[in-house]
């Protein structure tokens, strides 16, 4: 069965009872790069950790060349010859460049790792545009995009049969997108079979020969690159039109409007770069740009939690600089954020909803006193209610919502704040599509009340369909300012990358 | 040579702290820079530097050990039952206690690894076990340990003493082993990222016994070498062999966070330990006295290795 390397028979993988992927059908070929597309959430990672052999499937059949597996292992999947190349890096930080990649595939003669290994260490770097990272350079000192390449030589290293790539290339610039490419095309002639996932349209345009799209844990639809048109591909992947996810655009904010918060000349590290930004009552002003470029780095500057910023930032008129997150959220500054990471960074699991609910209240208040009068309690109520909360009970531990519900939890611990600009960081990853529409809705009626909304997303049509100014971050600064008729999806992608729109425009 | 300095940053200030206070030691001593003085630092900081290595490998995988000192102080108590008689039975005892000091260390491998109990709690309980056998075995310290042999262990060639042979044999070995095979490197991996080295297709609970295997053969080493320095099975000595090898392993630049530090590290800071102890036993301060000097010492020295918190721009790094 060479034309079918991989197939899948109506698998099934279910989370605590929530459905993941729903009896899926798939199958790829040798010698064909198939990319997978769908929303965050599609069931695109489960489908790529069950062919790794990181989990297995409830339901259904895995066969690789004809034959049923079943992998208990990314080790395992390995020596089937499935490498997996992970969003989440999988490098071990305090090894060098050379240790990790040899630690894949080690070839020993008396135990020893043979020295040989190390030159094809060398000869993979070099093939995906690697050659000015040395092998003996401990990983935790590269920046993403040399981690991402070194990830990418690693899976090279490994000679696949069939090779995931999961948002392999998103912090790369478009040479060396296109040096990657190379190889890919390369493994490609030599008959590897190739799932592609990206977000970008014009990457999955350009390597790929088939599409499949997957939407809410189901295999929706496989076609041959070209046979649909962009539009109708967003359209399968989110299930309806955009008008229907995002609530109408709002009239833009007159330039009269009061500035609330004021970011001039930032910079912090080298990894913010003279940042220059501004965000008026009533707005809802959007960062981009393609991962890590200093657009989460800024949301830290301006909540207090890095050292050592430069620059001036103000919120109405105040002050921030020097200031820590348990000065910004009091009342008179009134700075909310709500973090990229919701596991670890914006709810304490082993907490239950309504502790932590109120865990961003209960520094306010003096000596740490629970609320005395009751009106905060009060404007949680209310708050659950707008948010539209579902839960079981309010003592179950956070961690049995889902993930669309826990966002809201997030969302409520801050609005009961009342603060005066929030900042949100992805907001919406990994969350079902009506929990993003009402989330979408939420954040223009706040915007509407007045409050100064920052956005950071990795979704560009989150920041098209949402957002009165959009500012685009490259290396550190801000590359570009795009509002009204200029927010498009290709001026988005070009600034993202650096390159002007007539370079970068195939999307 | 200045990149290799400097990525190795805490082993080089780790190493220059030791010169400075073994220079200060050899300058109090009343006996100076002799055979005899430096065979007795040697021998007591190899004890200790045994002991250190073998809390490192614990450390190295995430892990830490409270059952160092009870796995020394059984293999020693052992070790004064069995390290006597003919060539053969001395063979045959070491070879014993060996054994003995590996299953202790896979004891808590495993209980670690397929019971899923943290690495504090699994060494507390099976520290007082090992401990508890050794105090069975030998209410009070005693025993009879072949001298022969110990003379040669622990005496001094051309100058040099024999500890420090050994040490640094071990220490050449454990080096080779560690950065040249794929089980050491994959120690290594899965202190840096367990995760990683999943994904990578390495086999994390396997390497996780090897590491808490190799500590408990270590400590049985550390165990005998007492038995032969001391010529008695004492079981009290655990709870100072157990703090100290903690200490040493800090000391020498070894994070308990995983997957950073060396065994040549681990030595260095028990030497360090070691030389401010008898620095202070020679120093003159009134004996009640000392153990404050010990301890701002020490504190001077950890707080040495910590400034790099000093370099930390994104203060959520400091929360993680």
């Amino acid at each position: 069965m060479a034309d079918r390397y991989v197939e899948l028979k109506s698998v099934s993988k279910s989370y605590g009872g929530v459905p993941a992927l729903t009896a899926v059908d798939f199958r790829c070929e040798p010698g064909r790069v198939h990319a997978i597309l769908g929303e965050n959430g599609a069931g695109k990672s489960t489908l790529m950790k069950l062919l790794a052999g990181v989990i297995q499937p409830d339901a259904g059949t895995i066969s690789i060349g004809g034959q049923t597996v079943r992998f208990s292992s990314p080790r395992e999947a390995a020596e089937q010859g499935t490498v997996c190349m992970f969003q989440e890096l999988s490098l071990m930080p305090h090894l060098s460049v050379g240790d990790n990649i040899v630690l894949a595939a080690p070839r020993t003669r008396m135990g020893m790792i043979e020295r040989s290994v190390y030159r094809e260490a060398r000869e993979a770097l070099d093939l995906v545009g690697a050659k000015s990272i040395p092998l003996g350079a401990r990983v935790s000192g590269l920046s993403l995009s040399e981690r991402q390449l070194v990830e990418i030589a690693k899976a090279v290293f490994r000679k696949p049969k069939l090779l995931i790539l999961d948002e392999a290339t998103s912090a790369l610039t478009s040479e060396l997108v296109e040096t990657v490419f190379g190889v890919l095309r390369m493994l490609k002639e030599q008959g590897v079979a190739i799932l592609f996932i990206s977000h970008r349209m014009h990457e999955v345009d350009a390597i790929a020969d088939r599409i499949s799209v997957f939407r809410n844990g189901r295999h929706i639809e496989t076609f041959d690159v070209g046979a649909r048109t962009t539009d109708e591909i967003v359209g399968l992947m989110i299930g309806r039109s955009l008008e229907e996810l995002f609530p109408p655009r709002r009239a833009p904010v007159p330039d009269t409007a009061p500035v609330v918060l004021n970011v001039s000349n930032v910079s912090w590290a080298s990894q913010l770069v003279d940042v220059s930004l501004a965000a008026r009552a009533g707005e809802i002003v959007g960062l981009g740009g393609l991962d890590a470029q200093g657009q989460q780095q800024i949301m830290h500057a301006v909540f207090g939690v890095l050292r050592g910023v430069t620059g001036r930032i103000t919120l109405n008129g105040k002050r921030l600089n020097g200031l820590k997150p348990p000065r910004v959220k009091q009342s008179d500054i009134g700075l909310a954020l709500v973090p990229e990471d919701r596991k670890t960074e914006g709810l304490i699991p082993s907490m239950s909803v309504a502790q932590n609910m109120r865990l961003a209240v209960l520094g306010r208040a003096p000596f740490g006193l629970l609320d005395l009068d009751g009106s905060s309690e009060a404007r949680l109520q209310e708050l659950i209610e707008r948010l539209a909360l579902t839960y079981g009970s309010l003592d179950d531990p956070i961690a049995t919502l889902s993930g669309g519900n826990q966002q809201k939890v997030v969302l409520a611990k801050w609005l009961v704040l009342s603060p005066k600009c929030l900042l949100l960081m992805d907001p919406t990853r990994g969350i079902d599509l009506p929990t993003k529409a009402q989330i979408y809705r939420l954040l223009t009626d706040l915007a509407a009340e007045g409050m100064a909304v920052i956005l950071q997303s990795t979704d560009y049509e989150e920041l098209i369909h949402l957002c009165d100014r959009v500012y685009v971050f490259y290396r550190g600064s801000v590359a570009k300012e795009l509002t009204g008729d200029h927010l498009t999806a290709d001026a988005l992608i070009a600034a993202s990358m650096n390159v002007h729109l007539h370079a970068g425009a195939q999307a | 040579m200045m990149t290799w300095l400097r990525q190795n940053a805490r082993e080089t200030i780790a190493a220059l702290a030791l010169v400075i206070l073994f220079a200060g030691y050899i300058a109090i001593h009343p006996r100076g820079f002799s055979t005899y003085v430096v065979t007795i630092w040697s021998n007591q900081g190899t004890l200790l530097g045994l002991a250190a290595i073998a809390q490192f490998f614990v450390v190295l995988v995430k892990g830490i050990d409270l059952s160092v000192g009870s796995i020394i102080a059984l293999t020693n108590v052992m070790g004064s039952f069995l390290l006597n008689g003919s060539p053969t039975s001395i063979a045959l005892g070491m070879a014993v206690v060996l054994t003995v000091g590996v299953a202790c260390g896979l004891v808590n491998g495993i209980a670690v690894v397929y019971g899923g109990v943290q690495p504090i709690v699994t060494t507390l309980a099976t520290g007082g076990i090992f401990g508890g056998i050794a105090l069975l075995l030998r209410p009070t310290p005693g025993g009879s340990i072949d001298e022969t042999m110990s003379d040669a262990l622990t005496y001094a060639v051309a100058g040099i003493p024999v500890s420090a042979v050994i040490l640094v044999i071990v220490l050449v070995i454990l080096l080779v082993l560690l950065r040249r095979t794929a089980v050491g490197l994959g120690l290594y991996a899965i202190g840096s990222s367990e995760q990683s080295a999943y994904m990578t297709g390495l086999r994390v609970n396997r390497l996780k016994l090897v590491a808490y295997g190799s500590s408990g053969f270590v400590a049985a080493l550390a165990g005998t070498y007492v038995s032969m320095v001391t010529l008695t099975g004492d079981p009290n000595i655990a709870p100072s062999y157990t703090l100290n090898s903690i200490a040493a392993v800090v000391l020498g630049g070894v994070a308990l966070s995983g997957g950073v530090g060396s065994p040549l590290g681990a030595v260095i800071g028990a030497l360090i330990l070691k030389t401010i102890s008898s620095l202070m036993f020679f120093s003159g301060l009134p004996p009640l006295a000392q153990p404050f000097f010990e301890g701002l010492i020490l504190a001077t020295a950890i707080a040495l290795g910590a400034l790099g918190v000093f370099q930390v721009r994104s203060r959520l790094e400091l929360y993680r």
